[in-house]
């Protein structure tokens, strides 16, 4: 029954994943076009791309989508599909949701504790070089192509260096991003 | 006291406009959860990031969990996270069925090679942001360098980093105590 299949597998997918959704993709193609060959590694490849480009996190992107393509693979009608996209994001999210209310309950209750507040101390400091970690590895060829004078490297640097400077200075994300897309869509253009 | 359809509202605009994943995400939860609602403090903030972090799931979806409960209990959770998430399904869903027209188009083509090193510079400012409200100083400045490094470089798993984080914490606090004890 692909709709418990796909329950299951979410679930699964959902405890398993730790450190964002870009640490989780390897365990999802495993799932997903392996063990239950839902999606061919083409498609696979299609979504994530979409999923970088689309509202929303990779992990839930790629759930209901996985969800809707396995359903209607089986054989049933779009209706059905979405209620296997549903299925699926939800699932993927289930435990995850449950333990954080726990640790965010232990934790308040741990208040004024010295060794919790050591701890996030030293966390708040790790986070930042988490952050930094992701802005480094995605300085990539798929983000700026390839390093040269070529129009698309030259117009992303001055992107890159643009947004950074401007989202210090507090503009908002949204505007910035619209912009950016639209600046490429008229550049591009010609 | 912070309402649902206000909890709902702001995380409905953040799942909407974040593209490229839950790291891209932060700085639009800064923004309107720390800035506009102040609705928590810069600390707190950083306090639910890391604990996120450290948990399965998808990191956006933790922080809307976190984060709602933190503000409104149980309810206040639901509402951050299906405020989160709704329009990100329902974007994907309606892309599953009309896909493959829209995959060669080349204005969709420009306009995201636009976005993406601008997604990239949005992921690399709140660094610097953060690491004032971390209360980073010149002596500890090696920990998140160090993390960033292991982690860029070296494909050490954040897990492991955290781990070691929270065993590096909980040692200085006990030494500190110690040494001020004796």
């Amino acid at each position: 029954m692909v709709f418990l299949q796909l329950f299951w597998t979410f679930l699964k997918i959902g405890l398993f994943t730790f450190g964002g959704g870009y640490a989780m993709i390897a365990l999802i193609q495993n799932e997903v076009t392996v063990n239950h060959a839902w999606l061919t590694s083409q498609e696979f490849t299609d979504i994530l791309a979409i999923s970088q480009m689309t509202p929303g996190p990779v992990g839930i992107n790629t759930a209901t989508y996985t969800g809707y393509t396995a359903v209607l693979n089986a054989g049933y009608g779009s209706g059905m599909a979405a209620l296997g996209a549903l299925i699926a994001s939800s699932a993927v999210i289930l435990l995850p949701v449950a333990l954080m209310i726990a640790a965010v309950i232990l934790i308040r209750k741990m208040q004024g504790n010295k060794d919790v507040e050591n701890i996030f101390r030293f966390l708040r400091m790790t986070v930042v070089g988490l952050i930094a970690a992701a802005a480094l590895q995605l300085l990539s060829v798929d983000s700026f192509g390839e390093p040269g004078w070529s129009l698309q490297f030259v117009l992303s640097v001055v992107i890159f260096v643009g947004v950074f400077f401007l989202s210090l200075k507090r503009v908002s994300p949204i505007f910035l991003i619209l912009g950016a897309g639209v600046l490429g869509l008229v550049a591009y253009a010609f | 006291m912070v309402k649902y359809c206000e909890l709902f509202y702001s995380f409905f605009k953040i799942g909407t406009f974040t593209i490229g994943g839950g790291y891209a995400m932060i700085p639009l939860m800064e923004q309107e959860l720390v800035d506009r609602r102040q609705w928590l403090s810069r600390e707190e903030f950083l306090d639910q990031l890391a604990l996120s972090q450290s948990m399965p799931g998808v990191l956006a979806v933790n922080m809307a969990t976190g984060l709602g409960y933190r503000l409104r209990g149980f309810r206040g959770a639901l509402s951050a996270i299906v405020g989160n998430i709704a329009m990100p399904i329902l974007f994907i869903l309606l892309l599953a069925m009309i896909f493959h027209q829209f995959r060669d188009n080349v204005n969709v083509e420009h306009f995201f090679m636009g976005v993406r090193p601008a997604v990239v510079a949005l992921i690399a400012a709140p660094v610097f942001r953060l690491a004032q409200s971390a209360n980073i100083r010149l002596s500890t400045c090696w920990i998140p360098i160090l993390s960033a490094i292991l982690i860029w470089l070296f494909d050490v798993s954040p897990i492991l980093i955290i781990l070691a984080t929270i065993l590096l914490g909980f040692l200085y606090g006990r030494i500190k105590m110690k040494t001020t004890q004796s």
